[in-house]
């Protein structure tokens, strides 16, 4: 059952829980993922959302959470001016694409410094999102609890090993989701933690054997 | 420890322990998110506040919505207290509901902050209603924060025995739900024992069923802004019956289930998806041609 603050609440800049709230953070775990201020973005927005996005105020909730605005931030509605001032350049391209959930968009970001990231995720209701692609990696992540992201090679023993470091810094795991592409290649995995873990064991998960990268992402 | 997944055990649980059915979801949610009493309703205050500044703000300073489709209502109805008073036939304290609860629509559909409740379509009901008996009844604010632990209730019942989402049964269970959760909270303010408060939530609840999600051009705005007014005053209306000792005949939780199953039978274009209803009227179709330009789909 949820609890009251979800029936009570969020509380929101309007003026829809899938279309605005869901969109901003949306926009807020894309800058999470990106793990800076982005510089550009493309916005590519699929069904209801491609449909219906300037009248929901989708496309300035996408950019106000971009640039770290959570949903009930009166600046909102602002967010297009702010992105200017900010030196966040961007536009949205309403396409078509089969097999996804009706509000989903694709976000690509670039940093200053030219790190970029892909990422695909559908507002699936209430204000709550699901991430379902990064970069090409199939995955599922929600922001309801601190993550840790981590592609590797598929190769035995490499979830033993991550869930051993997280083992002796005393964190807790809520959730584990191991996605591969294909046997023997790479693979991406969610972790998903009742805390954040701290950084140094990030930093050892991320350079242990047979690990592409390692990050967390905190909770929206 | 208080739990509950029906109304029947919610109102049971009250009953045994001889507490308000706020009490028992203040404790259950508590324990559920391992905070203290206090900080829960702490929040709930803030909640209580964020709604109070949605409806001031909607009346006194009316903006029109992104679409540029509707806004300025909530004064308009509000002057009924006022300017036009004598003319009224709904009197001060329902006119007080309906213009708080289309304030907060308004402000939602103007990209203002509001409190989704249970939904953002359906925001402005429980605020509505509450505004008013705040205003006339109720000065103090914390048996309406208070309250609004029993409109949660019933909402969180609701949405585990059915659902909240237009989308997914209509509006019957959008704004539905929330007409539930006002006269609930309305019942309890007003005196009502549990068993009133559960009979009021289904009074309310019952006089909406099937009621379609038909938005123009698929916005949170016709119907949904003005319904949210006449829902306010609807809830008023389930709580005088309630206190005055009227009883659904249908049992509450047979009530929700009877809304779950007319949810799943309305058809696809009735679930905010703009194929129906007032969206598939000639002016429907026209506006939505207006706000989105020519679609080639």
């Amino acid at each position: 059952m949820h609890g009251v603050f979800d029936i009570v609440g969020p509380i929101m800049i309007g003026p829809s829980s899938s279309h605005t709230a869901g969109a901003c953070r949306l926009g807020l775990m894309s800058r999470a993922i990106l793990g800076s201020q982005p510089f550009t973005a493309t916005i590519e927005l699929v069904g209801s959302f491609a449909a219906t996005y300037r009248g929901h105020g989708t496309d300035r909730a996408i950019i106000a959470g971009l640039l770290g605005m959570s949903p009930e931030d009166e600046r909102l509605p602002h967010a297009f001016d702010i992105a200017q001032e900010m030196g966040l350049t961007y536009s949205f391209i309403p396409v078509r694409k089969s097999g996804v959930h009706p509000n989903t968009a694709i976000i690509r970001l670039t940093d200053k410094d030219g790190h970029t990231v892909r990422v695909e995720g559908a507002s699936v209701g209430g204000g709550n999102i699901m991430i379902t692609e990064l970069d090409g990696f199939r995955l599922e992540l929600s922001g309801t609890l601190p993550s840790i992201i981590i592609a590797h090679l598929d190769r035995p023993g490499v979830i033993a090993n991550i869930t051993h470091l997280i083992a002796e810094a005393g964190g807790n795991i809520a959730s584990v989701r191991d996605i591969r592409e294909k046997r023997g290649q790479t693979a991406l995995v969610v972790i998903e933690m009742d805390d954040e873990l701290p950084p140094v064991y990030v930093e050892r998960i991320a350079s242990s054997r047979h690990i592409l990268t390692a990050f967390t992402v905190p909770k929206l | 420890m208080y739990d509950f997944s029906t109304i029947a055990e919610l109102t049971a649980e009250a009953e045994k322990a001889g507490l308000p059915i706020s009490s028992i979801v203040i404790s259950r949610e508590a324990n559920e998110s391992q905070k203290t009493y206090d900080e829960v309703v702490a929040q709930m205050r803030h909640s209580w506040h964020t709604m109070k500044d949605a409806i001031d703000k909607g009346i006194n300073n009316p903006q029109k919505s992104v679409s540029g489709l509707t806004g300025g209502d909530a004064p308009k109805i509000y002057s009924m207290l006022n300017a036009s008073a004598g003319k009224s036939y709904l009197g001060e304290l329902a006119c007080c509901a309906c213009a708080g609860a289309v304030a907060v629509a308004e402000v939602s559909a103007g990209m203002g902050r509001i409190v989704a409740c249970p939904t953002a379509g359906s925001c402005g009901i429980v605020p509505g209603a509450l505004y008013a008996a705040h205003r006339y009844k109720i000065k103090n604010d914390e048996p309406i924060v208070r309250s609004l632990f029993t409109a949660a209730g019933f909402g969180m019942i609701i949405d585990e025995m059915a659902c909240i989402a237009g989308a997914e049964g209509g509006c019957q269970a959008e704004c539905g739900t929330a007409a539930a959760m006002a006269a609930a909270a309305l019942t309890e303010l007003a005196g009502g024992n549990p068993e009133a408060v559960a009979h009021a939530a289904a009074l309310a609840l019952k006089n909406l069923l099937g009621l379609a999600c038909d938005p123009v051009a698929g916005l949170v705005e016709v119907p949904c802004i003005k319904r949210n007014g006449f829902i306010a005053v609807h809830a008023l209306t389930a709580s005088d019956m309630a206190i005055s000792g009227i009883r659904s005949v249908i049992p509450p939780d047979e009530v929700v289930m009877a809304m779950k199953e007319i949810g799943d039978q309305l058809p696809l274009a009735l679930k905010e998806t703009a194929g129906g209803g007032l969206a598939a009227t000639p002016t429907g179709r026209r506006l939505k041609e207006q706000i989105f330009g020519k679609q080639t789909e």
